[in-house]
């Protein structure tokens, strides 16, 4: 969990203690969901009607340092108690280590919303399932430096993953010329042209991987998403030393892509925003029972406008998204980010100009804008931003 | 092997003459005790003692019995200087800190008396180094006053223990509480920091305690980056013995088996922070 965000999520619900984190561009989310059975003893505190079970967040440094040594933990602690004591405002964690030592850490936590992230692995297309092992192998291919990996369903039924490098010439070309992406916004002068870096210049790392390789596979031939390899990576590592096998449940492009590790007492869910694929033609907005509003042009701000589903109140809302008051970062920043961190060629580029780079929200789609259809992408907007667009 | 080459004849005696086969024996035990840069030199007949100064506050000594050396000796009751440790430091280890058995620096130490400065000659493996370490004025020592009848609580512990709590101290706390008492927690070490409170509780029963003498419950504070230079005597000894006085200052003394079983001690004496605040339980 630490390598997605900062913060750890800790929310206690009947079925289980959930540990959850998300990234700060809100493009990948991860929760960990140990069942009762995992504990020796758990319990969840009782919830009123009026209230809920208590949750808070902590500093992941904090929460980490307890856990400092593992080595030593495994052969020193014989169990770990924890305790949410929220009118004194702290999380207990105590250690019962050998020689009847006591470790006892009084972390200061703070009150959070739920944390949830908006994802259904059935409405996925296509599902893989592979020993972590597997994957593990495949991966140390990369570099360790490598942001985004593609994996793509080939022909033959084989399955590969290849480094992600910048688009063809013809295609950042093509956007750069793009019409103007925010309402509200000015268009943007043209972008500065310069010539995209030759692609026959990056090292391709490419890597088949069999059909009969994986426990399970049922994908739609010929797909492929793109996603962060880095965030992908931590939870390789828990599956390898967990023994688990992964299952990988993708769409298309722009749809986040799940990944998942089940146990009988552990349930753990990765989700990652994909690149949206700007190639894709029109396709029509998947149907899983969110609002569907028409999308405009295609390099809009679908970027890293990723609107969490905090949850306020509305419980399981994830139909009807409340309107939208939670804190977000307006996409504008997101993007100049995302164009700065990923496309050092580019220090040229204008702010608000489209990057040819676009991960598609996590949760949400564009900014919209009712009433401006364009070449519909497959992004369905469950929540509007509140800041910054309209 | 013994050291045989003769240092320069000068005809009179040195005041402190001193020959260790294994230089380490001394270089290990100063490192101990080297959080700051100079250090006071005693030697008497029963050996040298090395004490180190910080804040008018804590005060470490480290304490090589003359029997640990092959030649030692004092013509004076006592001598006393003032040196820069970490310069004697670097010449004890000037063949190199790696330990590899069999090998071992020899050391020849001489100093003249008042006024000169502190001769040494190393030797390893044929090689000869000569240094000589210009000595100071020796600073008035504070003197802690802490004999056995003051103590109020005493416990003493196996190292093994403390070694990786104390390594892992929370340096964002600004002082180590430490609870010594009859009653429950019996002995706590705790700290405040950014991140919460943390607390390490030893019972008495436990396995690592070797002895439990507490007859009142104390909770002293001490500012915690005067007592981490402790950890390195930690980590050297076997033993720690921990015990505070009706004032509250702090003893901690360290023994420790250097490579050829010998024993040697450290002690660490420290103030109790008098700046407090409500402490943040």
């Amino acid at each position: 969990l630490s390598r997605i965000g900062d913060e750890l999520y800790l929310e206690p619900t009947e079925s289980g203690l959930s540990l959850r984190a998300v990234n700060s561009s809100r493009s990948g989310f991860a929760s960990f969901l140990f069942a009762p059975l995992f504990f020796q003893l758990y319990e969840p505190g009782s919830a009123g009607p009026e209230t809920e079970l208590f949750r808070c967040k902590v500093h992941m440094k904090s929460f980490l340092g307890i856990f400092r040594s593992l080595p030593s933990l495994e052969k020193s602690v014989g169990k770990c108690l924890i305790l949410l004591k929220p009118r004194a405002s702290r999380l207990v964690l105590q250690l019962h280590c050998k020689y009847g030592v006591t470790k006892t850490h009084n972390l200061a936590f703070q009150e959070c919303e739920r944390l949830q992230a908006v994802f259904d692995t059935q409405s996925c297309t296509s599902h893989l399932c592979a020993p972590a092992r597997l994957l593990a192998e495949a991966v140390v291919h990369f570099p360790p430096t490598l942001a985004e990996v593609t994996l793509r369903t080939g022909p033959g039924g084989k399955i590969s993953l290849r480094n992600y490098v910048e688009d063809e010439a013809g295609e950042s070309c093509r956007v750069r010329g793009g019409p103007p992406p925010h309402l509200g916004v000015p268009p943007s002068p043209p972008p500065i042209p310069f010539p995209p870096p030759e692609p026959s210049k990056m090292m391709v790392t490419e890597l088949w991987l069999a059909e009969d390789e994986f426990q399970s596979v049922a994908v739609a031939p010929g797909s492929h998403i793109t996603f962060c390899l880095k965030e992908f990576r931590g939870l390789l590592s828990f599956a390898e030393a967990s023994n688990l096998p992964l299952t990988i449940h993708f769409d298309e492009p722009g749809r986040p892509v799940i990944f998942t590790l089940d146990d009988t007492v552990l349930e753990v869910h990765l989700v990652l925003a994909t690149l949206s694929d700007l190639q894709s033609s029109s396709h029509s907005p998947s149907t899983n029972g969110v609002s569907h509003l028409p999308v405009p042009s295609d390099d809009f701000a679908d970027d890293l406008e990723s609107y969490m589903v905090a949850m306020e109140t509305s419980e399981g809302g994830s139909e009807r998204p409340p309107s939208p008051t939670f804190p977000l970062r307006t996409p504008r920043p997101a993007q100049s980010e995302l164009e700065e961190k990923e496309e050092e060629e580019e220090e040229g580029a204008v702010p608000g100009t489209p990057p040819h780079k676009k991960f598609r929200s996590l949760f949400f789609g564009s900014v919209m804008t009712p009433g401006r259809p364009g070449p519909a992408t497959t992004q369905e907007v469950l929540a509007e931003d509140s800041e910054g667009e309209s | 092997m013994p050291f045989s080459a003769q240092p320069p004849a000068s005809g009179e005696r040195y005041a402190l003459s001193a020959s260790l086969d294994n230089a380490r024996h001394l270089s290990s035990l100063l490192r101990a005790v080297h959080f700051q840069d100079h250090a006071t030199c005693l030697a008497t007949a029963s050996g040298l003692r090395v004490t180190v100064e910080d804040a008018k506050c804590i005060q470490a000594n480290a304490f090589i019995q003359a029997e640990i050396f092959q030649e030692f000796s004092v013509q004076e009751e006592s001598v006393m200087f003032r040196i820069s440790l970490s310069v004697l430091l670097d010449c004890l280890t000037i063949f190199g800190t790696s330990s590899l058995p069999g090998t071992s620096t020899a050391l020849r130490m001489c100093y003249h008396g008042y006024g000169y400065p502190l001769m040494l000659f190393l030797e390893e493996g044929g090689v000869v180094t000569v240094c000589k370490i210009n000595t100071q004025e020796p600073d008035e020592l504070l003197d802690f006053d802490f004999c056995s009848t003051k103590v109020v609580n005493k416990i003493i512990l196996q190292s093994e223990g403390l070694r990786e709590a104390f390594a892992e101290l929370d340096m964002t706390s600004e002082v180590l509480q430490i609870t010594m008492s009859p009653d429950k927690p019996y002995f706590r070490l705790s700290t405040f920091g950014n991140a919460g409170s943390a607390h390490l509780d030893y019972p008495r029963d436990s396995d690592l305690m070797e002895a439990f003498h507490c007859s009142q419950t104390q909770t002293n504070r001490y500012k915690i980056s005067l007592l981490k230079p402790s950890t390195k005597a930690l980590a050297l000894s076997c033993k720690v013995s921990i015990r505070t006085d009706a004032q509250g200052f702090l003893s901690l003394q360290y023994m420790i088996r250097n490579e050829d079983g010998q024993i040697c001690f450290v002690e660490y004496y420290c103030c109790p922070d008098e700046n407090i605040t409500e402490a943040e339980l």
